[in-house]
């Protein structure tokens, strides 16, 4: 038999990831607490935004000083761009800031669901490429969108389940299957995931990674959840490369029908 | 008032609030300026990068607008 194993490494580009969870490092009440849900949840790969720094001499420590680039893979994402220029201009200043060829591509294209702008993230993606950027691409649960994305080159997919921050769960699971039929870069579930058994829907449709961050960072106790969602995660793709039973509608008796007594 | 060959201060724009810095000034000596030396920043000046390898060349206009950016919790 086959050891039991939840250590399954994947690869994104010349990458090799064990954690099949990444996590966002956004509404953490402290540091402390970004860096002991971190910690809790086995990530490697963490992302990170971009923002004005504070010009306030007194200003305390900052995230990489707590989320140290040397022990995680910091990813740095374009959240808030609107336009692909303004997500290009942010993702050559992540490259700038940490030194990294990774970026999460996000263009907005709708304030109140915060769905991507298909047509403007294939742009960005595509100017992103020619630069030499590894092009992690925030995108809508559409397969052919998903499938120009990694003809393009994009080591990997990122479809969202439900809207950024909803915690609605897995509301696709049927695009996400055609996804990830039709794919054939990793398939990384980003947004949606609401509690523990989310992700492990994700991971058992055959989802290579999920990449979560309010549910983990707005759960009542925070540290606790990024646990729950590391074994869910683990539990989801072990339950996946395992196998599922098919469904039946009527019963299959578990116990022998032979040798019942006559009472 | 300066003498013909001191440099005017010049008017200039950081993270989206008014600044006067010395003329001749480059970014790197603006960062310096603002205590930003040591930290893990990007900038982008006029909407355009400017690499870390090009600081102490980048020189600063009158009217630029500088944009000085850190890495915060995101998602």
């Amino acid at each position: 038999m086959a050891a039991i194993t939840t250590k399954d490494p994947f690869q994104i580009g010349n990458r090799t990831f064990h954690s099949r969870l990444i996590i966002g490092s956004g509404k953490y009440a402290s540091f402390e607490e970004n860096l002991a849900c971190a910690e809790a949840s086995g990530a490697e790969v963490v992302t990170v935004a971009l923002r004005r720094v504070n010009l306030d001499p007194a200003k305390g420590p900052s995230l990489l000083d707590v989320l140290s680039p040397e022990r995680f893979t910091i990813l740095p994402n374009t959240a808030g761009c609107y336009t692909a220029e303004e997500a290009v201009t942010t993702a050559r200043l992540g490259r700038e800031l940490l030194d990294t060829d990774l970026v999460k591509l996000e263009v907005i294209g709708d304030e109140r669901t915060l769905y991507p702008d298909v047509a403007a993230t294939l742009e960005a993606a595509e100017t992103l490429l020619a630069e030499g950027f590894t092009v992690l691409p925030y995108i809508t649960d559409d397969p052919v969108a998903c499938q120009r994305l990694a003809a393009m080159g994009c080591p990997a997919v990122m479809p969202l389940a439900a809207p950024i921050g909803s915690g609605m769960g897995i509301r696709n699971p049927a695009s996400l299957r055609i996804i990830l039929e039709t794919v054939e870069v990793p398939v990384i579930v980003d947004a949606g995931v609401g509690t523990a058994s989310d992700a492990a829907v994700a991971m058992e449709l055959g989802a290579t990674a999920v990449l979560m961050n309010t549910a983990i960072a707005q759960a009542k106790q925070p540290e606790p959840m990024a646990h729950a969602m590391r074994m869910a995660v683990e539990a989801g793709r072990l339950a996946y490369t395992s196998g599922r039973m098919p469904m039946r509608l009527y019963a299959s008796a578990s116990s022998p029908l032979d040798g019942i007594a006559r009472l | 008032m300066s003498s013909e060959t001191a440099s005017p201060a010049l008017r200039i724009s950081i993270n989206g609030d008014p600044h006067s810095v010395p003329g001749g000034m480059t970014v790197a000596g603006l960062l310096s300026e603002l205590g930003m030396a040591e930290r893990r920043i990007a900038v982008a000046r006029n909407g355009e990068v400017v690499p870390k390898s090009s600081f102490d060349k980048a020189g600063i206009d009158a009217g630029d607008r500088i944009e000085i950016l850190e890495a915060v919790g995101g998602g």
